[in-house]
């Protein structure tokens, strides 16, 4: 067995162990913080195809989130539609706004387009705080309720949660299969060498734009499931402070790895909801957590952890000695 | 036997401001020609294979490309229609092993590079090929070594493996021996020299040695503009060229 199948082999395990976890407690108050990490790891696993491996840092993801929410949230109460049918009609107006804001954030690079990011992400967050007749303004948006799914009350912290880890599941199945198939290897190519990536045949921008129109899409997912959780929507998760966020879950996790994202939001939501609970002033610890990882760990807890994990497993490492 | 033109550049002009680096270059090279380009820094050498492949685009001028018009065409035009390069300063990936390297130029030619599910890892068509390019320029050995364990050479070569792997036309080497050592030298030019003779090829070379071997005809440049064109004979004969490379 090579270091890199052991390395898998452990994740899967923590990963499965970590799932079960909340269960294990049984309390409704921790499978409810489990479906709040995932939610917010699907929210960040999306943003990762930008920042992680596309190398455009975008501080205005919480958007699409926001939008997708607001969208079913609207439908739902004013329209009539059912929870699903909302969910259908999110995920279109949340493509369809990536690839217009895609189009528009992708005309620069680098520190261009983060604060081109950061002004349509305050563009939506403006239109959901100023256009209260519609978004109920600063009152938000409340009283969503929960789907039924197959005859089950989701209401049921514990269905919801087990709702949350297909939907989670498929994220990161469909996530690792994007970076190994061609659009993601493009994609993965545009970030280190555009040019010659260019060169290649490969079209840089167009490669962007649809992985811009990917991120929104899975951004849109963890929206619906925002507000099959919370039942409620307010512009501030629309805003700056949630797109930035979600961009430190994705850093501090390990920024393209596909595990990163997970372990950021996990971090993020557990010191938020946990932490809080014992210490008022919580957000000075996740300061500090941040901090502790840049300086201990710089490219993020998951790569971190991987490098260590090799240096403890010298005997299988699998460098092609032998053969040279 | 009527010769094919590979490339035909008509009236080039390309102006930074108030420079022009390219100043009016016309350029016609034969299918299966081996082309050195000459020129002391500056002349407008690498900046005239931006032109060609779209990475800048011209003041005034034209490119044709085996008789079609590619002028100002985005560069990632150019890997469909044949047209490769490589670069002076090393442009390769280097989170990914050598082979994953000529996957990625291996795919710039696929339908597959737009496909958001399909494995490309494991997939034969891509494996073996990018072995064999590989194995063309002596590092099939390494194929599954990241680029950051490779020495200096040996990405030189990885550059001309990318290039190579796309089975190119007409392939443009920006200086392939810079700042390699003797032996180095020697195993990049067999290399060259073992590229199949269909491949137009175009150089551009400072180590006289190797180039005039490696060349069949040779373009000197200076100042953005082309001085002399001719053989080796002619060209070391041209009092011009003398006079570029003896007074600067």
């Amino acid at each position: 067995m090579t270091s890199n199948t052991r390395i898998t082999s452990i994740s899967v395990t923590l990963l499965v162990l970590a799932l079960a976890a909340p269960l294990v407690a049984g309390q409704p108050f921790y499978i409810n913080i489990g479906s709040q990490v995932l939610i917010a790891a699907i929210f960040a696993m999306s943003l990762n195809i930008l920042v992680g491996y596309g190398g455009m840092t975008s501080i205005g993801h919480a958007a699409y989130l926001g939008t997708s929410a607001y969208v079913v949230a609207l439908l739902t109460l004013q329209h009539g539609f059912g929870f699903y049918a909302a969910s259908a009609v999110a995920l279109g107006v949340v493509v369809v706004m990536a690839a217009i804001f895609g189009a528009i954030a992708l005309r620069g690079t680098g520190i261009t387009f983060l604060m081109i990011t950061l002004a349509l992400g305050q563009t939506m967050w403006g239109v959901a705080f100023r256009w209260s007749d519609v978004t109920g303004g600063d009152n938000g948006l409340p009283d969503i309720k929960r789907p039924d799914l197959f005859g089950l009350n989701l209401v049921e912290p514990g269905l919801f949660y087990a709702v949350m880890i297909a939907l989670f599941v498929i994220a990161l199945v469909g996530m690792w299969i994007f970076t190994q198939s061609g659009l993601g290897l493009s994609l993965q190519g545009t970030r280190d060498q555009p040019r010659r990536m260019g060169m290649l045949g490969h079209h840089v921008w167009l490669v962007r734009w649809i992985a811009f129109i990917i991120a929104g899409f899975w951004a849109g997912v963890a929206g619906i499931a925002f507000i099959g959780y919370h039942g409620y929507i307010h512009p501030l998760s629309l805003g700056l402070a949630n797109s930035a966020e979600v961009l430190l879950m994705v850093i501090a996790g390990g920024a393209g790895t596909l595990l990163g994202p997970v372990v950021g939001a996990a971090i993020v939501v557990v010191l938020k909801m946990v932490v809080s609970a014992y210490v008022s002033r919580w957000v000075l610890l996740l300061g500090c957590t941040f901090v502790a990882i840049v300086i201990l760990l710089p490219e993020g807890v998951v790569p971190g952890l991987e490098r260590l994990l090799k240096a403890l497993l010298p005997e299988t490492r699998d460098d092609g000695e032998a053969s040279s | 036997m009527t010769t094919e033109i590979a490339l035909q550049i008509n009236g080039m002009t390309k102006n930074f401001g108030g420079l022009k680096a390219i100043d009016g270059v016309n350029l016609t090279i034969p299918k299966g020609d081996r082309r050195l380009l000459l020129g002391p820094n500056g002349a407008g050498k690498t900046t005239l294979f931006n032109l060609i492949t779209g990475d800048l685009q011209p003041t005034s001028g034209s490119v044709q490309l085996f008789g079609r018009d590619i002028t100002g065409l985005p560069s990632h035009h150019c890997a469909p229609l044949g047209l490769a390069r490589t670069y002076q300063i090393i442009t390769l990936f280097p989170k990914n092993t050598l082979a994953e390297n000529v996957i990625l130029s291996l795919l710039g030619i696929s339908p597959l590079r737009w496909s958001p599910i399909s494995r490309i890892k494991g997939r034969k068509e891509f494996e073996e090929r990018a072995r064999a390019s590989l194995k063309q320029v002596g590092l099939e050995a390494k194929a599954d070594r990241p680029l950051g364990e490779t020495s200096y050479g040996e990405k030189r070569r990885l550059e001309i493996a990318l290039a190579l792997a796309q089975n190119p036309s007409l392939l443009l080497l920006d200086e392939p021996l810079a700042g390699l050592s003797r032996q180095e030298r020697l195993d990049v030019q067999g290399l060259i020299e073992a590229i199949p003779r269909d491949i137009t090829l175009i150089l551009i070379e400072h180590d006289m040695d190797v180039a005039l071997a490696l060349a069949d005809s040779i373009t000197v440049m200076y100042h953005g503009r082309v001085i002399c064109e001719g053989d080796r004979a002619q060209v070391v004969a041209d009092p011009r060229v003398k006079e570029i490379y003896l007074a600067s």
